[in-house]
């Protein structure tokens, strides 16, 4: 796929990976344009993509859970391009969220599925339905290896997660013949604000990296990509350890 | 929760010369609100800001508080193509402006011998480069920016408007809150290649006379100098001139992009050297075969910026050449009237006692406006040394030296440095403190090296 000229809307533009994305995206030529729950961080990274580009790159506000407002924000974007009009959507937000909290709270556990999963299912009903009728156009949907086996430690995020790698799935089933292509990006751990810090980490990948890869699938017209991409093999393992012994391990 | 802004990562932490090492509690906020949320709720002595880290001593560590990594506040604002002017974040490097601006024809006006520097850093360092003696500091190319003080105010200054502020906060270390964002000038450039010259000089004398018939002619000027040559060979040195290349000329007309800096591989250092490896003997063979490389007493040649500029930055990690102890990187400048009899005095001290040094170089400055920035009119001398025992003595003994001469040194690459000899060194140090006591009453930004010359 050729991205020149293509117009492309990064959603949770803040978050590392998306905004390595958005470069990416825009050094292949793409026009693109940056929403989320930050304004004043979103316009600063149009600001860049602009000015590092030398391209108009909009900002616009987007909250996850504001389901109401989705329809109108890709109209906005849509309008404001002109004839670019939209051709590719990049679902990049979502929340770790605090699974402590979530196991007693259910607020908290709400929170983090709807920023993970409904949020995107919303945006992703107005994109669908566009991409479809235009009769082309991209999704990428960036899930998480996180979605691939519940654990304890953070069950919440991740069965939202695996629930957005499904809605994705079919979604792909249903746009194919339509000539969408979804992409679902599962990555590993990545050198960004969730795993900065932390204990237990190991091969970690920059943003820079992972949005090349993501790139690379896009171009290549691929439908689900690790990255980096021995966690294929990772997960393939963890998901073969047989329930019985995998529910006793601590993980 | 430790603090809900961004996770903490617990661990050693150093400048680049890797010595000292403290225990740090070190940040990485990707939004500006987490940044100010870290202020407003900051105790005394908390928080010192990082950009690369490569400041050389301990001023880029605190281990009292956090120390706040900016590295993601790396975005671009704004940039005017006909004038250069350009807003950005203080995270941004040296290295990002080259990758996005050289092809367009603009370059930082002024660059140290690394472009892996923020620009933040480089104001609170307020660093200079070869063409020092024509351009002077960076911060002579900068407009304005905004400081993020103690009382989570956003106070935008310039030499204009909240000047205290402003002259208080190029060269003062990060000391006075944190630089969110900066105006600064890009300069024009025709190309990416410089024209050099390089002249050998037998000693001392020599590269000091040298400096004064040629450095008028040239943008770019600096010696490198065998500081372990002795007697009648003292100062043994090679100048390196140089002066950008002009968009047309003969010698780069067969390139089909002059702004266009080719991508060049680096080489890693995967591992700390042996301490054996850099003894007197091996350095000064070294010293002596790159004074023998240069066959003839006058060379002339072309080099990129890259090469020209940041030779070092070829070599990932070349901290770790100096071995696990780390090193200190040791830089002087000493007032004209008294800059030869000082550097004699300080080659003489470091052949003698055998403090080898892979790169000594000597450099003459031209004026310069900062109350704590480094430059002054005179020459400066910069040692690198190996951390060994008997260090620490050797210091104090050079301090007192270069006390007595009038000099000064870099506190960007200081660790040892004792309170009373700052104050010696840096006379507008109590303009300085007026508008840190101003504006930060309580001691929030405080660093390893703040703690250690008592400033406060």
């Amino acid at each position: 796929m050729d991205l020149k000229d293509k117009s492309i809307l990064v959603l949770g533009a803040t978050s590392s990976i998306a905004r390595a994305l958005a470069e990416e995206l825009a050094k292949q030529g793409a026009h693109v344009h940056v929403a989320g729950r930050n304004l004043t961080e979103i316009e600063r990274i149009a600001n860049d993509l602009s000015v590092r580009y030398q391209q108009q790159s909009t900002a616009h506000s987007f909250q996850a859970a504001d389901f109401k407002s989705h329809e109108t924000l890709l109209n906005q974007v849509e309008s404001k391009n002109g004839k670019h009009g939209l051709d590719g959507l990049v679902v990049a937000f979502g929340e770790l969220g605090d699974q402590i909290e979530a196991q007693s709270e259910f607020e908290q556990a709400k929170s983090i599925i709807d920023s993970n999963f409904t949020g995107a299912v919303s945006i992703l009903t107005h994109a669908a339905n566009h991409f479809e009728k235009q009769g082309h156009g991209f999704i990428i949907g960036i899930a998480s290896v996180a979605g691939d086996r519940g654990r304890q430690s953070n069950y919440i995020y991740g069965s939202a997660k695996g629930a957005f790698a499904l809605f994705l799935q079919g979604l792909r089933n249903r746009l194919c013949k339509s000539g969408v292509q979804v992409i679902t990006v599962k990555p590993g751990f990545v050198d960004t604000k969730m795993t900065y810090g932390r204990q237990g980490m190991f091969l970690v990948a920059s943003p820079e990296a992972v949005a090349q890869d993501i790139v690379k699938a896009l171009k290549a017209n691929k439908q689900v990509v690790y990255t980096p991409w021995f966690w294929q093999w990772i997960m393939l393992i963890i998901k073969t350890i047989p329930e019985p012994i995998f529910m006793k391990m601590k993980m | 929760m430790q603090n809900q802004w961004s996770a903490v990562n617990s661990g050693p932490l150093t400048g680049w010369g890797r010595y000292p090492v403290v225990a740090a509690k070190t940040v990485r906020p990707e939004n500006w609100s987490a940044v100010d949320n870290y202020v407003k709720n900051a105790n005394s002595d908390a928080l010192i800001a990082r950009g690369m880290g490569r400041s050389y001593g301990d001023a880029s560590i605190n281990d009292n508080g956090y120390t706040i990594l900016l590295e993601r506040f790396d975005r671009f604002i704004s940039f005017d193509n006909n004038s250069g002017d350009l807003h950005l974040e203080s995270g941004v490097t040296l290295d990002e402006i080259i990758n996005v601006f050289a092809l367009r024809g603009w370059f930082p006006a002024v660059v140290p011998g690394t472009k892996y520097v923020t620009v933040g850093g480089a104001i609170a360092a307020d660093i200079h480069g070869k063409n020092h003696h024509r351009d002077g500091s960076f911060c002579n190319f900068v407009k304005a920016f905004t400081v993020i003080v103690a009382s989570g105010e956003r106070v935008l200054c310039s030499r204009q408007e909240n000047s205290d502020l402003f002259w208080a906060t190029v060269g003062g270390m990060g000391l006075t809150g944190i630089i969110t964002d900066v105006h600064m000038t890009l300069k024009p450039i025709e190309s990416v290649y410089v024209e050099k010259t390089e002249i050998k000089a037998k000693n001392l004398d020599a590269v000091m006379s040298l400096f004064d018939e040629h450095e008028k002619n040239y943008q770019y000027s600096v010696a490198w100098i065998d500081c372990l040559a002795r007697g009648n060979d003292l100062g043994r040195s090679i100048l390196m001139l140089g002066n950008s290349i002009a968009k047309g000329d003969e010698r780069i007309k067969h390139l089909s992009n002059p702004l266009s800096l080719k991508e060049k591989r680096q080489i890693q250092v995967p591992i700390d050297s042996p301490d054996w490896l850099l003894n007197s003997f091996t350095m000064g063979t070294f010293n002596s075969l790159f004074y023998a490389k240069q066959m003839s007493n006058h060379h002339e040649g072309i080099a990129d910026f890259e090469s020209y500029f940041f030779p070092l930055d070829a070599i990932g990690s070349w901290n770790r050449l100096y071995g696990k102890r780390g090193f200190i990187q040791h830089q002087t400048v000493f007032p004209e009237e008294t800059s030869r009899e000082a550097l004699k005095t300080l080659l003489t001290m470091s052949s003698e006692n055998g403090w080898g040094s892979f790169l000594a170089v000597l450099k003459r400055f031209g004026p310069q406006d900062g109350w704590l920035s480094f430059p002054r009119p005179g020459y400066t001398l910069t040692l690198d040394i190996a951390v060994k025992d008997g260090l620490f003595e050797f210091l104090k003994e050079l301090e007192s030296v270069i006390l007595n001469y009038g000099g000064r040194i870099y506190l960007a690459k200081d660790a040892f440095l004792s309170a009373e000899g700052f104050r010696k060194m840096y006379p507008r140090f109590n303009d300085w403190q007026k508008v840190k006591a101003k504006y930060d009453p309580k001691n929030t930004f405080s660093s390893h090296l703040s703690q250690r010359l008592e400033i406060r």
